[in-house]
């Protein structure tokens, strides 16, 4: 039984169409990426989601609840991390824990117990009378996912939760979340524009410009794609990529003035390629498919291409 | 992650049928009034400033205006000091007031408040738990420039004290819920100045705190009238002098002051709750 349900969700602002007809199931204990570029829709929903924004139209469920209709049973059932932490840095991790668990009714003995089982469970509990802002930003996070499970929520909702953290404070919390799904049954969604943040992923919803563009485990959406992928920049791109086609007889997809064909055997294919087109080739990449391919190949372009200064919608 | 103990308890709850969780209204409220004061406290600059900024004001308004001006339609049996001090009370909670809700507009993009928007809490605790922690802060800092009353000559007994701590807390709480609600729809903090500079100010100064409406021109002893911040200035003045027989012309009597200053908190708490529960996220796009 799904967790999580979206319905056909559509939401605009003003005339900006932010999610267009979004519609996914997540199963429960699962943990399921939403990836996409800046300005593709995954904060908006991850907003929807956490009861922030209601959806100008269709319908979206989280633990059976509809998030529109009964937020306040989305909320009890929810624990969120946003991409900024919510702690006070002004007041120390137990001061954090103590008002982040009154919010939620917990008092007295309740949420002393709570709070001595969440920071056993992070490994913060000598850091209880430690303030925020002289924590590490490692450390910051995992204060942070206590506060978010003194309720015991069965969903927990992530925007971005490697963003800021140094690539050993990324695993760790890679590892964390792995142990509350194990150990716990909790089911984790997570926006992310990190490839490898998205890699271990369970399941994988890949977003571009409001749209779901692709659904699937990380490792079947590359099987997709075929075997290996050669990637060319050359200076005359266009004529290349015809002469190429009908000597060699493959597909050369374009994307972003880049050719990249899709071939069962890489090595086999440059044997054919070098010896009449290498003189004209300024680089070339032979690669496993990576989820940067899938999403390449799902959009027609690659994935940080807009990413400019367009604003996270 | 340490809990590769065999039996730590579960974090998450299977068994619980309803999650839903109804923490009331009062100690979620609480607890974000205790946070307010307690960050106060840890902030040496905010200290600094809830200390130094009465003091600034008592030298401007007492050492400048107070030697310059007479009031020439208005009481002859008071100096001028005196006849302004209300409105420094008045304009010390005003700021106060402000300044400590201008946090919501970033606090809600990023940071402590969006936690606490996705917690089951209803927006009204929301708003109580920030006014009062905020009302406190302002009363406490108009508190202490109240203790300067005496280096102004005005004289100050134990009643008028007390009466005047309480209308403090009153007026602050109308303030800050009208800081709130203000708050919650402005976009930047440069909204908030453009409106602290169109509506405040002018707040304050048509207020009869520092002149009295009847030598005003028609249309601003009109607009003075109809300013919620007269009748909070009045209050002030009511407390004041309480328990001291001094001949003040009453711009506005203690009722109508005391019931307007109510009424416009409570109208104030009434819109913030209206604006936090109907648009909890609209700005943040």
């Amino acid at each position: 039984m799904p967790i999580v349900t979206v319905e056909n969700i559509h939401h605009s602002y003003g005339a900006r169409v932010a999610l267009d007809g979004v519609s996914f199931d997540v199963a429960s204990g699962e943990c399921f990426g939403i990836l996409g570029p800046n300005g593709s829709g995954k904060s908006t929903l991850f907003k929807i989601l956490t009861t922030l924004l209601p959806p100008t139209s269709g319908r979206a469920a989280v633990a059976g609840f509809d998030v529109a209709k009964q937020p306040g049973s989305v909320r009890g059932s929810i624990g969120v991390v946003f991409q900024s932490p919510s702690l006070d840095i002004h007041l120390t991790v137990g001061e954090n824990l103590t008002h982040g668990g009154r919010l939620y009714g917990l008092g007295g003995m309740q949420l002393r117990q709570r709070m001595e089982q969440v920071s056993a469970a992070l490994g913060i509990e000598d850091r209880l009378k430690s303030r925020v802002k002289t924590l590490s930003g490692g450390l910051k996070r995992r204060a942070e996912l206590a506060k978010c499970l003194l309720h015991r929520p069965s969903v927990m909702l992530l925007d971005e939760p490697s963003t800021g953290l140094d690539p050993l404070a990324r695993k760790e919390l890679g590892r964390q979340l792995d142990a509350l799904r194990r150990e716990h049954g909790i089911t984790v969604l997570l926006t992310t524009h990190d490839m490898d943040e998205a890699d271990r992923c369970d399941r994988l919803a890949i977003f571009d410009q409001g749209k779901l563009v692709a659904i699937g485990a990380p490792e079947e959406l590359k099987r997709r794609i075929g075997g290996e992928t050669v990637i060319i920049d050359a200076p005359d791109a266009d004529g290349v990529t015809a002469e190429i086609e009908t000597a060699l007889r493959v597909k050369v997809g374009r994307a972003d003035g880049l050719m990249r064909i899709e071939t069962a055997d890489g090595a086999a294919l440059l044997s054919r390629l070098l010896p009449r087109f290498g003189s004209r080739i300024r680089s070339l990449t032979l690669g496993k498919p990576t989820l940067e391919d899938v999403f390449v190949r799902e959009t027609g372009h690659r994935f940080e291409s807009r990413s400019a200064p367009e604003r996270a919608a | 992650m340490t809990s590769a103990t065999p039996n730590a308890p579960p974090l998450t709850d299977s068994t619980r049928r309803d999650p839903t969780i109804a923490p009331g209204l009062c100690r979620p409220a609480l607890s974000l009034a205790q946070r307010e004061i307690v960050r106060f406290l840890r902030q040496r600059s905010r200290i600094l400033g809830a200390l130094g900024t009465p003091l600034v004001f008592w030298f401007i308004v007492g050492g400048g205006l107070g030697r310059s001006f007479s009031l020439s339609d208005g009481p002859q049996n008071i100096s001028y000091m005196e006849y302004t001090f209300p409105g420094a009370l008045a304009a010390i909670l005003l700021f106060t007031a402000i300044f400590s809700m201008i946090s919501i507009i970033d606090d809600r993009r990023e940071g402590f408040m969006q936690g606490v928007l996705v917690a089951p809490v209803s927006r009204l605790a929301i708003v109580l738990g920030k006014v009062a922690g905020a009302s406190i802060l302002a009363t406490g800092q108009a508190t202490l420039f109240l203790s300067l009353a005496p280096l102004a000559e005005i004289p100050l007994g134990v009643v008028a004290v007390v009466f005047t701590v309480a209308a403090m807390l009153l007026v602050a709480v109308g303030l800050t819920a009208m800081g709130f609600w203000l708050a919650w729809l402005m976009e930047s903090t440069q909204g908030f100045h453009a409106i602290m500079n169109a509506v405040l100010m002018p707040m304050l100064i048509l207020s009869g705190a520092f002149f009295p409406p009847e030598g005003a021109a028609t249309v601003l002893r009109w607009l003075t009238y109809a300013n919620p911040m007269t009748y909070s200035v009045a209050l002030l003045r009511h407390g004041l002098h309480s328990g001291r027989a001094v001949a003040l012309p009453e711009i506005v009597g203690i009722w109508p002051a005391l019931g307007v200053t109510v009424g416009f908190a409570i109208a104030m708490l009434g819109l913030s709750s209206f604006v936090a529960t109907r648009q909890s996220a609209r700005t943040l796009q």
